[in-house]
């Protein structure tokens, strides 16, 4: 779950979108379709209150509606946890689908009016909203068979799915009172229970995930997936160069391949119109394409990080985060070096980009995996030119995202309107579509994370870390997005998050930034800034304490006395794995590292061999995190290992370099992913803790590239200061 | 051109080089199959040709002869599919789910041909088959698991 970065979200949270909606809370209880059905034999209306969160049927069923995307960090099944929790649900009876797109009621109460998945943040910002849901809807249960029963609401009881009045031995489950219940006033103020009485939240076992079965039969529904009669399939040519301009178009011979209905021109692109997948792929091969250059980026890597080194060395850069005098004790005196290259890295979700758009009259209803429904709705009313209320946006499955599906410049959305559009006038017109991006589109399709090069000096003296700075040089892709207000003093949070300030206390400090510029798009990707600060930082002061003489968890530790809860998942994982150093034992050695991110805290170890074949091996990595109150402790885990290997992949073998502004990978043949052979064993430990829910989806990924780089170093590999760390590219 | 899959058999009038893929998707709809590289590198098309996992985004139509072909939707009936899929929920092993169907494919050929397979014979079996969500420490166990449930001699394999 990428990837709003917390440092925005965290003060909204806990103050202004908490307050904004306190009150506003909606639930509808309803009676189920084919109920409503037979009284209204003309069809279904639509939902009684479409603004609902739960909704309860007369075969009671509870369904949770979800207003965060579920793309594989387990929030159908978090929140579903909530409701039920409160609501005494039986989990068995409980189902989560996703809710309409409306910011009115289903805003990311951590985005303010927007409604949104990222930031790690759907647990958090929804935890009390969803609790909220449950005991309202419980109070209506219970009213209604108060009523009915004409007893004390005092006296009923409420388990798994039954109310009951044990006095008079009157029962009923949830399905007999929805009606009745649903014409009630929806209570203000729910009473929430006692978190010493929950039965799910923070049980093991308590409950499995909802999506696992229809994800292991293959019934689960992706935009992919969606179709409909007369649907076109598309794919688009868009510019080989990032800042590249179509000049002239040539679709002859893309108009002859069978199956090719149509082609037409987009704003920047080329869009294949087919009967079938095949056909538009083999129409837009055959198209004959000029682009105009004159503005396109082509410079290659190496070249990039030379002027971003150029740019360091020069200084001068936007203080991100100071205390001490770090230039004075850095101006003399034995200091400590490195520079650490990260290269541009693609998000490749298993599931390439795709949209889906069909009319229902005279409304443009889009089914897929928007991140950020309530962007993409307004940039594909912009594109099809059509009033907003005419356009809807339906949110699906998505085979993951990892920070792709959440366009600040929603240009998928935007593709998949100009796409809709431009049949307009012809005989294909309202003709559904269905975009697909090929993963050779999705690697070479930019909104990487961004390159980056960080310059770090330090300074050890009797034995401690006595000075710190860094300078950042990286591209900023806020600027110019509808999230520009996130940057502060022309600091972009997302290039400095991790590294502007730190967990040890360290006398001296200072952290630069300068911001780069390429017509190379970059986005968040899983961690956002905290993918490369957390490897440059941990690796830098493992390299320090190494120095100083001091272990790497107990010096860690030593300077860890403003971050508690950080040095409690660091003892916490150093307990679990049994940690006695980072010395190497039977040709394995051990590095560790912790990192905060969006308000979680995560410490790892690695136990790490190197192979003959000069590649390292990842044999087990333990972990702790500390993401304050656990709802799901399976799905944390399960976000823990995921995270490592995310992590671990992209540290050990993936880039997207560029070769005179040519990505230069073409598919998983280059842009090499983890594979499960290459995976290590996992051990997660969850630190009790009682403070507020934050995040899992993206704080697994931070400490393992660094703890892996760590125990390399002890291994005798060296310091790695570039990634990834045996890139050769080819799988 | 004839096609048989999950025991039906069809005749369909496509390009002879359009994957095996796009015919299952786009023609007969079965979307079970997914797409994810298109060059046979990540196994999220894998079904069996003559019970044996292929990548069918990499396997033209015309190349399948006459092959039966089973996808993830025509297992069901196999001892070795229902444990794998029992454990693959039990486990919660999916996370965007996006690959599993590719994943479930191959982990129910290897216990077919392999009844009780060693963890270097689940990296050689499941190697093809990238899971970009990692899902692999649960893949692995499940595969494990489910092996334990169908080695059992009763099994009617």
């Amino acid at each position: 779950m990428s990837s709003l970065p917390h440092a925005w979200f965290r003060p909204r949270v806990s103050r202004r979108a908490l307050l904004q909606t306190s009150g506003a809370l909606i639930i509808g209880l309803h009676l189920p379709i084919r109920v409503r059905a037979a009284e209204a034999p003309q069809g279904p209306p639509p939902p009684a209150n479409p603004n609902a969160f739960v909704r309860i049927g007369a075969d009671g069923t509870v369904t949770v509606l979800s207003k965060h995307i579920e793309f594989g960090q387990g929030p159908f099944t978090g929140l579903a946890t909530l409701v039920a929790e409160e609501l005494d649900a039986d989990w068995s009876r409980v189902r989560c689908e996703h809710s309409p797109s409306d910011p009115k009621v289903y805003a990311n109460l951590a985005f303010g009016n927007l409604q949104g998945t990222g930031g790690s943040s759907a647990i958090a910002n929804s935890y009390e909203q969803m609790r909220r849901a449950g005991a309202a809807a419980r109070a209506m249960l219970v009213t209604a068979a108060a009523k009915r029963w004409g007893v004390a609401e005092s006296q009923i009881t409420v388990r798994e799915g039954v109310v009951e009045h044990a006095a008079s031995g009157r029962r009923a489950n949830f399905g007999e009172l929805a009606a009745d219940a649903a014409k009630l006033p929806v209570p203000k103020d729910p009473k929430l229970k006692d978190p010493a009485t929950f039965r799910l939240v923070g049980k093991d076992g308590s409950v499995r995930k909802l999506d696992s079965t229809d994800k292991a039969n293959g019934r689960a529904v992706f935009t992919i997936d969606q179709h409909a009669p007369q649907m076109l399939t598309v794919v688009v040519a868009r510019p080989p160069r990032f800042g590249g301009k179509l000049a002239e178009v040539n679709d002859s011979a893309a108009r002859a391949v069978p199956g090719v209905m149509e082609v037409r021109r987009l704003d920047n692109g080329v869009a294949v119109y087919a009967e079938h997948t095949w056909a538009a792929l083999k129409g837009r091969e055959a198209l004959q394409l000029t682009w105009d250059e004159s503005a396109a980026e082509k410079r290659s890597s190496d070249v990039i990080v030379a002027e971003y080194r150029a740019t360091i060395a020069r200084g001068s850069g936007l203080v991100a985060g100071e205390h001490g005098d770090a230039a004075s004790a850095l101006a003399s005196g034995s200091i400590v070096e490195a520079e650490y290259v990260f290269p541009y890295l693609a998000h490749a979700p298993m599931e390439p980009l795709d949209g889906f758009l069909t009319w229902e009259g005279d409304v443009a209803v889009a089914k897929f995996g928007s991140q950020i429904p309530t962007i993409d709705q307004q940039a594909l009313t912009q594109a099809l030119g059509i009033p907003p209320e005419k356009v809807r946006v339906e949110v699906v499955f998505a085979g993951g995202s990892f920070g792709r599906r959440a366009q600040a410049t929603s240009h998928l959305a935007a593709e998949l309107g100009q796409v809709a559009k431009a049949l307009a006038g012809g005989s294909l017109a309202r003709r559904p579509v269905k975009l697909l991006w090929t993963r050779e589109d999705d690697l070479h399709g930019g909104y990487y994370r961004p390159m980056v090069v960080h310059r770090m000096r330090g300074k050890v003296e009797g034995g401690r870390i006595v000075a710190w700075s860094s300078a950042i040089a990286t591209q900023s892709f806020l600027k110019g997005s509808p999230f520009e207000a996130m940057i502060q003093k022309g600091v972009d949070p997302t290039s400095v998050e991790g590294a502007s300030e730190l967990l040890y206390d360290i006398p001296a400090f200072r952290c630069e930034l300068h911001t780069m510029q390429s017509p190379v798009t970059t986005l968040w990707w899983r961690s956002v800034g905290h993918s490369h600060t957390g490897y440059a930082v941990e690796t830098f002061v493992d390299e320090l304490l190494q120095q100083a003489g001091q272990d790497p968890v107990a010096g860690r530790l030593a300077m860890m006395q403003k971050a508690p809860r950080a040095a409690g998942a660091l003892r916490a994982v150093a307990s679990l794995a049994q940690w006695n150093g980072p010395a190497v034992a039977n040709g394995r050695a051990r590095g560790v590292a912790v990192v905060e991110s969006f308000g979680s805290f995560v410490a790892q170890i690695a136990e790490v061999s190197l192979e003959r074949n000069g590649e390292p091996c990842v044999h087990k990595v333990w972990c702790a995190v500390d993401c304050g109150v656990a709802v799901n402790p399976d799905v944390i885990r399960a976000q823990m290992e995921g995270g490592i290997g995310y992590g671990l992949g992209h540290a050990l073998y993936a880039q997207v370099p560029l070769v005179d502004g040519l990505p230069a990978v073409r598919n998983f043949t280059d842009y090499r992913s983890l594979r499960i052979n290459e995976m290590p064993q996992v051990e997660v430990v969850i630190v009790p803790s009682t403070e507020r829910p934050s995040g899992v989806g993206e704080p697994g990924v931070p400490p393992i590239a660094p703890a892996v780089g760590n125990a390399l170093a002890r291994l005798g590999a060296g310091r790695l200061r570039q990634l990834p760390m045996f890139g050769n590219g080819k799988a | 051109m004839k096609l048989t899959v999950n025991g039906t058999p069809h005749d369909v009038e496509v390009p002879p080089d359009m994957p095996l893929l796009w015919v299952l998707r786009d023609v007969l709809g079965l979307y079970g199959t997914k797409f994810g590289c298109g060059v046979a590198q990540c196994g999220a098309c894998t079904v069996w040709r003559d019970g044996r996992p292929v990548r069918s985004c990499a396997l033209p139509v015309q190349a399948v002869g006459e092959a039966p072909i089973t996808t993830i939707e025509g297992i069901a009936g196999h001892p070795q599919a229902q444990a794998i899929q029992r454990e693959w929920a039990a486990r919660d092993v999916p996370q965007c789910g996006y690959c599993q169907s590719g994943q479930v494919m191959s982990a129910v050929a290897l216990l077919r041909m392999n009844p009780k397979p060693t963890d270097r014979d689940i990296d050689l079996a499941m190697n093809g088959n990238i899971c970009r969500c990692a899902t692999y420490v649960r893949i692995r166990a499940a595969i494990h698991a489910a092996a334990e449930q169908t080695a059992m001699p009763v099994s009617s394999a």
